[in-house]
């Protein structure tokens, strides 16, 4: 795809590494035009200056009521329309909303040009998710550990348990009460914290 | 066996009825189990209520309409059988804007008349001393929020679309651009008012009521298609919401109420701010004067909670005013549609215009409204886009 003829992409999110995923992936699918705006102040004045032909923007970010301007009669020369106006690919919409992104995009544009740069966007948007779901699955496991741990040493103490003792005291407490065993780690923690 | 739901809000004090439902076991006790989702934004709203993501909402009544009448967005039509609330916003200015006004009025401040025409002279001084024009905020283009600081400025002289800047801002974001002077005024509802006078920031100029005396802000919304599959969960969650008005408006149940609206999943800003808003007593200015109305905010009383179409035709008048849409007679039919006293009625279990409800509208400003008029009421009015 020539430069000229590569439509001019607008990426509208305060999430500088998912932006730079999905940057990358246009990019990467030739793409040349994108720019990515993190800053919401005088957004719009700085969308008309640019003058896209498509803007992406995330569903988490309050500043999509923003954009919504852009359909009034305003003074901007083309009339951009939502992606949700064509009805006609309701799983698309809905694929998009799944993955929380949102693509306005001016009037006269073809669908097929459309389509390349929504797919890509949502499955770089839905590889963001999954990552940060990693990402939280690790840290909230690390954190969980942390505190078997320390339960566990607490329980030694307290009752001169060793170590492996003291972890099978725990996980049989936590089947009897049907809770997790980082549940009971917690409530010792706290116990302890108490009767200090 | 309960019914699950979805429900989207934003986080803003006329939820109120919605929350209280969820939270206080009016919904439970209509064997409804509601999952209420915080959104960011009315556009959010809208989407996700229109491909059926959620059930129901909390949205602006012009939201509603314009759905049905597919501006500005793709046309699904939306049924209003409950109204969340009436009035509730408010036009807070900066310091700066606020002795500009203040400099130039003449008669009463809370008289939004003396408040307009004193605009009007310090938007016609500024533009003689070659300033920058103001600028208004406001949270949507097809908003009650619009409209009003449309309709007041106008009364004064002021065109909205040549003599200042209206510019749409997340309601999280307008008490940061107030003060940092990237907006000199805004139209937003609560408790955001408040959060800018609180952080000496602004000052509120007008309760909404001031400028319209009942005007519907926002409403409970579903797909007029899911209301017909589903009349019997529509009347549960009709009147969840009813009850849980009742509460709300109950001065022994404010403290309680403001309580669980502050939650962090709810509206998350603190619960006096939130208290201020439902009891209708607001500091105004920074350095603490105070001000009281029973019109702030209408969450159930004065029959609040029974749409009115005549509401519905209004609201449909200011988008014609201002270019929104065209005069059609069908068109305004559509929008008259979407507030449905019958559903009210049918869920509530009794009939008509509840007793004590004010006239509806009561602009300061025109003639009364007569929603089977709408041309000769517009042509009253000399600024707007309109023409007979």
């Amino acid at each position: 795809m020539s430069a000229e003829s590569s439509p001019k992409i607008v990426i509208v999110d305060e999430s500088p590494i998912r932006a730079a995923i999905l940057e990358e992936g246009l990019r990467e699918a030739g793409f040349t035009g994108v720019v990515h705006i993190s800053e919401m102040q005088s957004l719009l004045a700085r969308i008309y200056a640019l003058d896209p032909d498509v803007i992406l923007i995330d569903l988490e970010n309050p500043s999509r009521d923003v954009l919504e301007q852009m359909f009034q009669v305003s003074r901007a020369v083309r009339r951009p329309i939502a992606m949700f106006v064509d009805q006609s690919d309701a799983a698309s919409i809905q694929a998009s909303v799944d993955a929380g992104v949102s693509a306005y995009i001016v009037d006269g544009l073809k669908k097929e040009r459309i389509k390349p740069i929504l797919d890509l966007c949502i499955s770089r948007f839905n590889a963001f998710s999954k990552l940060q779901d990693e990402l939280d699955r690790t840290k909230s496991a690390l954190e969980e550990r942390k505190v078997i741990d320390r339960a566990k040493g607490i329980l030694m103490k307290v009752k001169g348990l060793t170590e492996d003792e003291a972890y099978v005291l725990m996980r049989s407490t936590a089947m009897r009460e049907k809770k997790k065993i980082g549940e009971i780690a917690q409530s010792i923690l706290t116990a302890s914290e108490l009767l200090k | 066996m309960t019914t699950p739901l979805h429900i989207g809000f934003i986080p803003l004090v006329d939820a109120a009825a919605l929350i209280i439902a969820v939270d206080k076991g009016f919904a439970a006790a209509e064997g409804l189990d509601v999952k209420l989702v915080r959104e960011v934004s009315w556009s959010n709203v809208r989407d996700k209520l229109n491909i059926g993501l959620f059930d129901a909402a909390h949205l602006l009544a012009p939201v509603a309409i314009a759905s049905s009448l597919g501006l500005g967005h793709v046309k699904v039509p939306i049924v209003a059988p409950f109204n969340l609330g009436l009035n509730g916003n408010a036009i807070t200015v900066s310091p700066a804007l606020h002795a500009a006004i203040m400099g130039e009025i003449e008669g009463d401040a809370l008289d939004p008349m003396a408040t307009a025409l004193a605009l009007a002279r310090v938007v016609a001084a500024r533009r003689k001393s070659g300033a920058e024009p103001l600028t208004f905020g406001m949270t949507f283009p097809f908003s009650t929020h619009n409209y009003q600081l449309r309709f007041w400025m106008a009364a004064g002289g002021v065109d909205p679309d040549e003599d200042v800047r209206l510019v749409v801002l997340p309601p999280p974001y307008m008490v940061d651009s107030l003060a940092n002077g990237h907006v000199d005024a805004f139209c937003v509802g609560a408790p955001w008012n408040s959060v800018a006078v609180d952080l000496g920031v602004g000052h509120i100029l007008h309760f909404v009521s001031d400028i319209l005396v009942r005007a519907a802000e926002k409403v409970l919304a579903v797909r007029q298609s899911w209301s017909e599959k589903n009349a019997d969960v529509l009347a549960a969650l009709v009147r969840a919401a009813s009850h849980a008005a009742e509460y709300i408006e109950d001065p022994g149940n404010r403290a309680e109420t403001a309580h669980v609206l502050a939650r962090p999943d709810r509206i998350g800003v603190g619960a006096e701010v939130i208290q201020r808003t439902l009891d209708g007593r607001l500091k105004i200015s920074p350095d603490g004067q105070r001000r009281e109305s029973g019109r702030y905010l209408l969450v159930g009383r004065e029959g609040a909670g029974r749409p009115d179409p005549a509401q519905a035709a209004w609201l449909y008048a200011q988008m014609v005013r201002w270019g929104q849409t065209a005069m059609r007679p069908d068109a305004l039919r559509t929008a008259m549609g979407v507030f449905r006293p019958d559903l009210y009625d049918a869920a509530m279990g009794h009939q008509g215009k509840p007793p004590g409800a004010s006239e509806a509208i009561g602009a300061f400003a025109g003639p009364a409204f007569d929603p089977r008029d709408i041309a000769g009421h517009l042509a009253a009015f000399q600024i707007g886009h309109w023409k007979p």
